[in-house]
């Protein structure tokens, strides 16, 4: 990769943070100051605009190069992948967009703690949607971190931790300032620039091979050096039992983890009511399915084009099939048209970085500053501050979380980006899942049962994260020289999740509250007519 | 806060873009009455909490205020939810979203299941280079989108313009035992 790639690369990008950084400013400049404008941009988005902005906030770096990278090496077992990450929106779409829109104000945790007693429920539901979302913003730091060392051949550690400061001082930036606008803004942006750059590659991938999609996909096992294997499952997937059992713990904790995502929740109070935040549920559908439906065509185009051989020499995981693949359709290196097609796959990669952190830092900023901090605040006695108070505080917890992910980044920059994103889906569906179903279906749900389904969640999964050979015990653990393995799988979701819904069921037969009708007939009502809904 | 300011399209949302917050105790309500008789509130006894016009606060209760006006707000849902408008309504989302979750999670999982311990099974060629792999992870694409279609086709069909009519009635009567109706 020569110069002229990262000159181009990082000018398209700083063309990238200007544009953003102009529309904070200019965001900023009109605001006035409410929660309701900093946590969801005044409800006011059409279901389009939010539409673009979930598929914005939801296709992280992980999908876009990692996914490609997979499907370009191990074929099929690849789109297995892609697979969980559309199906998770039927959860969505079913059970959770419409009535959390109906039900809650700014978080998770509005929705739960409206029918409990509401201190230790919002104590507990702001600390897992906190958690879930640095382990999040971690995955993403730490893909930023490697990115630069890909696409620009900066591999020094110094680069690399300069990149994960500079981007989280970024989204510091769009955060605090622009609230939940200009992140919206960003991610529109963004998602626009992703489509266009997926669907210009996939043009000219197809020109190449003459619009034959069989051809195509010929070619790629052909190179692969697999043969049909290649086109069918168990490469990556199908060694060992253990293995196999990994698979289905990461597939099912894709499936139920976004529903319980804050960032992707938090998108849906942005549009002003639940047939809105159906539809652009629906419009997210239709985009990120199109997007996966090319990420899939360009993964095994990359197999085709570039070769396992030229892949893995550029990064071992593959991360490099994307920009490996422009370059190539592009007219290959030292051509203007390979240049400009990496610079702009590059620019979009680093887009796409900051989109999603942006995202994930105002969702975990409005769990602290509306759940956790309002909580003790209150219980301090006082409603000092009110409101304005609490946007405040809102903007501090941007700067923490910031800070906090920026630390976690560099200390975790050797951890596999994939692998920290599917721990985040694995626990957002152990501890945030469990608790928003009942609270939304089980008439009989108490606040004991809802503070247990939270951490029966939270603990597990997290507790099963350190004890598998991830952490100790084996060659590539973060300590591999103790050994305190005691759990087989990498995914702790096929255990932790079950073990959520148990808690939360096992919590509320044993309370001896008991459960209020006139609440749960409220919070029925409003999640299926939107009733009073903010 | 805001009011709420509706921007869905189409039919049957003209009345709502008056509809005041429940929370907004502040802003002055608007008087516009709902004369169906379907959801007539007296036929359904609806207004025995504000019967006795004595009862009816002079000044908007504040937020978080535990006293009377809160509690009879409650029993609103309770009517509301126990009225036959809102079991419909209920019965229709449920029965529509029970068996289709239960169809693509369970397709779903069969899905990974069978790709991660029935590789020769998935590996079986179909046309060319298309395998049954291949053609289930499309069928998952294919299925997702058109459940997608399905849902919200039912949704608008079936129940938007009753949870309107029901939101609508629900604010008209918290508003009231809340001593919004001055």
């Amino acid at each position: 990769m020569t110069g002229d790639h990262q000159t181009l690369a990082l000018l398209l990008f700083s063309g990238f943070v200007a544009v953003t950084l102009g529309i904070t400013t200019w965001v900023s400049r009109r605001r006035r100051g409410s929660a309701e404008e900093f946590y969801t941009g005044g409800r006011l988005f059409s279901p389009m605009e939010n539409g673009f902005a979930i598929t914005g906030d939801y296709i992280s770096a992980a999908s876009f190069l990692g996914v490609t990278g997979l499907i370009a090496l191990y074929g099929y077992d690849g789109l297995l992948y892609v697979v969980g990450f559309l199906v998770a929106w039927l959860v969505v779409l079913f059970l959770v967009a419409e009535l959390v829109r109906n039900c809650g104000r700014f978080t998770l945790a509005d929705v739960v703690a409206a029918r409990m007693s509401e201190r230790p429920v919002r104590i507990a539901a702001g600390t897992s949607s906190v958690v879930v979302s640095v382990l999040y913003l971690v995955a993403q730091m730490v893909g930023a971190g490697s990115l630069v060392a890909l696409l620009l051949g900066r591999t020094s550690g110094a680069a690399q931790a300069w990149t994960v400061i500079g981007v989280g001082a970024l989204m510091v930036i769009y955060v605090s300032l622009g609230g939940m606008r200009a992140t919206t803004w960003i991610q529109i942006v963004k998602a626009v620039l992703l489509l266009g750059g997926t669907i210009a590659l996939t043009v000219l991938l197809l020109l190449r091979f003459h619009g034959d999609v069989d051809q195509l996909l010929v070619t790629a096992a052909r190179r692969s050096g697999h043969g049909d294997a290649f086109l069918a499952p168990g490469l990556k997937y199908g060694g060992s039992w253990t293995a196999r059992l990994d698979f289905i713990s990461l597939g099912l904790a894709l499936v139920l983890g976004t529903a319980g995502l804050p960032h992707i929740l938090s998108r849906f109070y942005t549009v002003p009511t639940a047939r809105a935040a159906r539809r652009s549920a629906v419009w997210a559908i239709g985009l990120i399915g199109g997007f996966y439906l090319l990420t899939i065509v360009l993964g095994f185009g990359a197999a085709a084009v570039v070769g396992p051989g030229a892949l893995r020499a550029s990064n071992a995981a593959g991360n490099t099939a994307m920009p490996l693949l422009a370059l190539d359709l592009g007219g290959g290196a030292g051509s203007t048209g390979g240049t400009v097609l990496f610079a702009v796959v590059a620019a979009v990669a680093f887009a796409t970085i900051l989109a999603v952190v942006a995202g994930i830092t105002l969702a975990s900023s409005a769990s602290v500053a509306h759940d956790l901090y309002a909580c003790l605040r209150r219980s301090r006695g006082g409603q000092k501050g009110g409101v304005r108070g609490e946007v405040a505080a809102a903007r501090i917890a941007a700067v923490g979380i910031g800070v906090v992910a920026i630390a976690l980044g560099l200390l975790a920059r050797d951890l596999n980006v994939a692998y920290l994103v599917g721990v985040a889906f694995a626990v957002a569906a152990s501890a945030n899942l469990p608790v928003l179903m009942y609270s939304l279906f089980w008439r009989g749900f108490t606040t004991r049962g809802a503070v247990w389904a939270v951490y029966g969640g939270l603990v597990p999964a997290l507790g099963l994260v350190l004890l598998s050979p991830v952490v100790s015990g084996c060659r590539g653990s973060l300590f591999p020289g103790v050994d305190f393995q005691y759990f087989p799988l990498q995914n702790p979701g096929i255990v932790s999740i079950p073990l959520g819904f148990l808690a939360g069921w096992l919590g509320t037969v044993t309370s001896d509250e008991t459960p209020d009708e006139a609440k749960y007939a409220e919070t029925e009502v409003r999640s299926l007519t939107g009733a009073g809904a903010a | 806060m805001q009011s709420s300011d509706d921007r869905a399209r189409g039919a049957g949302d003209g009345p709502e873009r008056s509809a005041e917050n429940r929370r907004d105790h502040g802003a002055p309500s608007r008087e516009v009455r709902h004369e169906d008789p379907w959801y007539d509130p007296s036929a359904l006894g609806w207004d025995e909490p504000y019967g006795a016009g004595s009862l009816a606060p002079t000044v908007p209760p504040a937020r978080g205020e535990p006293d009377a006006a809160a509690a009879r707000a409650r029993e609103v849902y309770v009517e509301v939810q126990r009225s036959a408008a809102f079991q419909e309504v209920r019965g229709r989302y449920r029965r529509f979203v029970v068996p289709g979750v239960a169809v693509f999670l369970s397709w779903y999982v069969a899905y990974v299941i069978a790709a991660t311990t029935a590789p020769g099974l998935m590996a079986r060629p179909v046309v060319g280079a298309v395998n049954v792999a291949m053609l289930a992870g499309l069928g998952q694409f294919l299925t997702t989108f058109l459940l997608t279609w399905a849902y919200t086709r039912h949704a608008r069909l079936r129940r938007d313009r009753a949870a309107l009519e029901l939101r609508w009635d629900t604010q008209e009567l918290t508003r009231e035992t809340r001593g919004g109706a001055r």
